[in-house]
């Protein structure tokens, strides 16, 4: 029973790899957005918000299918990658990263969206009057004082990221080695015969993995709060 | 030294001041509401006026006719709110030597410790904020816009948030400051006698008009 086979190692240490690569790529992103969100009006705010949370509220398989339009070998995005950077996302295990990064952004941007807005503004007007230029208000004291959100943005975007399965399969399919992640692996031991223990397995791993995540997160946020109210 | 004539509709509040100083102390007093703490904030660049001009040791800071509007982060100045405002992320060294760093300044050692000095905060530097007491918190602010070796120090009720015996506990700090630091200074205040203490120069605020300029006489004519 609890034996982990080669197979179901690859799918662990893909999934971490993707999950990693996706939260690490699409943090700055996040935060950059988060603040955006946060601190700027702008024409079209509320449609840009709307946007980032269209994969929450989207069907998985839709957002799949519209990322292989897109970033597919032939869509508009993909082919020039292809062409001009050699990147490419179809049936990648990058592209099951892209597929992640997308999926969890919401989950990633809203925690740092709002440990931003709870940021006392006479902080940073304080800075500004110390001489500090706005992206170094921004560095200096916005940023350490959201990190606690931005922990737990990445975390939570993690988690998310670990277990995606619907664009993923559409996008990238499942592919034992290169876009077989642990859902899509416990995905084809359902559908096989015989493959209800190896499943069990994968689904006791997933459960760890994400349990494992949330305290992680409550642990830092926990440690950032103590340090910003200083203590 | 400082030089403003400006106006600013913020609302239903219509300000419109105009004074030139060259005092050490230029003390802006008035009621709550009439303007005084808009009128500081746009010295400082974080309020921008609509119409006017200010001019701080020679330079000019806002020109709305020339389009003229340095923004606070370049005005070198430094200001002292009514709550410190102490970054409770950094401790009170780190708080002390923010705005050196965020200028470009090279170290001065002389200067730490002379400001250091003069304010009683060298028990308290490998402390955090929240460890310290409204006033220790009030001198940290002081000695860190003192340190970013500003043309200008602005102060808005600095002793607003203090009880009498805190207000006691600071007021010579200010006094020494004003006859040792060598900064010009605007402080706001609604307290005559604090005023009276401390300013070389009146500005006296009502409804968002000057209605009184002068030495500190004009207290007690005014009120």
């Amino acid at each position: 029973m609890f034996e982990i086979s080669p197979t179901e190692w690859t799918a662990i240490l893909l999934s971490l790899r993707v999950a990693v690569i996706a939260t690490l790529v699409a943090t700055p992103f996040g935060i950059a957005l988060a603040w955006l969100l946060a601190r700027r009006d702008f024409w079209g705010k509320s449609l840009l918000d709307a946007a980032v949370h269209l994969p929450l509220v989207l069907p998985p398989v839709v957002t799949g299918y519209l990322l292989l339009l897109t970033f597919g070998k032939r869509g508009l995005v993909g082919g020039w990658l292809a062409d001009h950077l050699g990147i490419v996302f179809a049936f990648r295990w990058t592209g099951a990263a892209l597929a992640c990064g997308v999926m969890s952004f919401p989950l990633l941007v809203r925690p740092i969206r709002l440990s931003i807005e709870a940021v006392d503004r006479r902080l940073e007007q304080a800075a500004e009057t110390l001489g500090a230029a706005p992206w170094r208000v921004f560095a200096t004291v916005t940023l350490p004082l959201a990190l606690p959100g931005v922990l737990a943005g990445m975390v939570l975007g993690f988690a998310k990221a670990i277990g995606e399965f619907g664009a993923t399969i559409t996008f990238v399919s499942n592919i034992p080695g290169e876009t077989q992640t642990i859902s899509s692996a416990i995905y084809s031991l359902i559908q096989t015969p015989d493959g209800d223990t190896a499943a069990a397995r994968l689904v006791i791993i997933s459960v760890v993995l994400a349990v494992g995540a949330l305290i992680a997160a409550e642990v830092f946020a926990r440690r950032a709060t103590a340090r910003l109210h200083g203590q | 030294m400082l030089r403003v004539d400006i106006t600013k509709q913020l609302g239903e509040f219509s300000l419109a001041a105009s004074f030139s100083s060259e005092g050490r102390v230029t003390g802006l007093f008035g009621a709550s509401g009439s303007g005084k703490t808009s009128l500081i904030n746009t010295i400082a660049g974080l309020v921008r006026p609509d119409r006017g001009t200010i001019v701080i040791d020679g330079e000019t800071v806002d020109d709305t006719a020339a389009g003229i509007h340095v923004p606070t982060w370049r005005r070198r100045i430094g200001y002292v709110f009514q709550d410190a405002r102490l970054f409770p992320h950094l401790s009170i060294s780190q708080n002390l030597d923010y705005g050196r760093r965020m200028n470009g300044l090279t170290e001065d050692p002389a200067q730490h410790k002379r400001v250091v000095d003069l304010l009683d905060i060298g028990a308290l530097l490998d402390r955090r904020p929240g460890k310290l007491s409204g006033g220790e918190r009030q001198r940290v602010a002081l000695g860190r816009a003192l340190l970013s070796k500003p043309r200008l120090l602005l102060l808005d009720e600095p002793l607003g948030a203090l009880d009498e015996s805190r207000k006691l506990e600071i007021l010579p700090y200010l006094v020494r400051l004003r006859d040792e630091a060598g900064v010009p200074m605007v402080y706001v205040s609604h307290d005559a006698a604090e005023l009276r203490q401390l300013a070389t120069q009146i500005v006296m605020l009502r409804r968002g008009q000057v209605t009184a300029f002068g030495g500190v006489k004009v207290l007690t004519a005014g009120t």
